[in-house]
């Protein structure tokens, strides 16, 4: 199943609710404000970095260009819209707001 | 592969709209078809026709108008949700139909996916 | 018996009632949705807790209370209601605090239910 959140890990708990219910192997796509949590260096960045160990994880490029974000965690795969479809044709979609 | 999409927000306040967009013009560049959008909550203001924004910036009910229209699908609002909020055929922009939730369950149910936007 | 037909949809309530209208709409698609005999699942997570808290009264601010809707699902055969533990446990709450019978259950255990789903819907 795939996770997306959209919302700054700084704002609210979503993120944080969001990863406990996760999966093994349940890819995570970062998209909207949701791409805050994988900008490189930041508080969350740990976590992030510990997480892509079980899970694949994506942000969206265009929202990521977007907020001048250009340097990422570890492990974080940027994709494009196209890429966020390419997601969803392998997966059921659970959306996180 | 067929896909439903819901959406929850209305526009300019919050990104959902705009990220739907995106993802339903990729999904059909990709081959995908987008089987209906399905409008809920404040989301069911994005099919009136009286918004008006400045020209520099994107119009959001014409470009679902145009992108339903184009693609064959329908823009469906919550009829509930619609009534609260002051949204009927009168002010609909083309392409746009007000419907139950039953059609959404439709939409659901007939769908190899359901991708919901929000916030 | 399996039936393929059948779709298993979740509906997951994250947000305290009143305050915004998303779970009172949320529980207006849960009711339409199980007139259509899927497999339908509601699961409180967050302040959707609070949506289930015994003793609202909200004449005073002016707002149709609906929490005894949530009494009248069993009735429409939405019987799966979970509630998330940990949700539960920091609000300082209980079971016993709750308007309706339903099944506490670790995080875990939800997500692996949310991982069967064909469709997951929030409010």
């Amino acid at each position: 199943m795939l996770h997306t959140i959209n919302k700054s890990p700084f704002e609210t708990t979503t993120m944080e609710t969001c990863f406990r219910f996760l999966q093994p192997g349940d890819p995570v796509l970062f998209i909207e404000d949701g791409v805050y949590a994988v900008q490189s260096g930041n508080r969350f960045s740990p976590m992030i970095e510990a997480l892509q160990k079980s899970n694949p994880l994506f942000a969206l490029q265009p929202d990521l260009s977007a907020r001048g974000i250009d340097a990422v965690a570890d492990g974080v795969e940027a994709i494009d819209y196209e890429g966020f479809v390419g997601l969803v044709e392998e997966h059921q979609v659970n959306t996180w707001f | 592969m067929n896909i439903g999409i819901l959406l929850k927000e209305g526009p300019y306040n919050h990104q959902a709209s705009d990220t739907a967009f995106k993802f339903a013009e990729a999904a059909i560049k990709k081959g995908h078809h987008v089987d209906a959008v399905f409008l809920y909550n404040d989301g069911v203001t994005n099919v009136t026709k009286l918004m008006d924004p400045p020209q520099d910036d994107r119009n959001i009910a014409i470009r679902w108008s145009e992108l339903s229209k184009k693609h064959g699908f329908e823009i469906l609002a919550c009829i509930a949700a619609s009534k609260r909020r002051g949204i009927n055929d009168d002010v609909l922009v083309d392409g746009g139909t007000i419907t139950g939730l039953g059609t959404l369950t439709d939409i659901a149910i007939r769908n190899d996916r359901l991708v919901t936007f929000g916030d | 018996m399996e039936n393929e037909n059948v779709k298993k949809i979740m509906h997951v309530l994250r947000h305290a009632p009143h305050g915004t209208i998303y779970t009172y709409e949320g529980l207006e698609m849960i009711l339409i949705m199980a007139a259509y005999e899927q497999d339908l699942s509601v699961v409180f997570i967050g302040d959707g807790v609070y949506a289930l808290k015994k003793g609202q009264d909200t004449s005073a601010i002016g707002i149709k209370g609906f929490s005894r809707t949530f009494m009248a699902l069993d009735g429409y055969d939405v019987e799966k209601l979970y509630v998330d533990q940990r949700s539960l446990e920091e609000r300082g709450l209980s079971e016993d605090d709750l308007i309706v019978d339903v099944e506490v259950m670790n995080s875990e255990k939800i997500g692996q239910l949310m991982k069967e789903q064909d469709v997951v819907i929030h409010h």
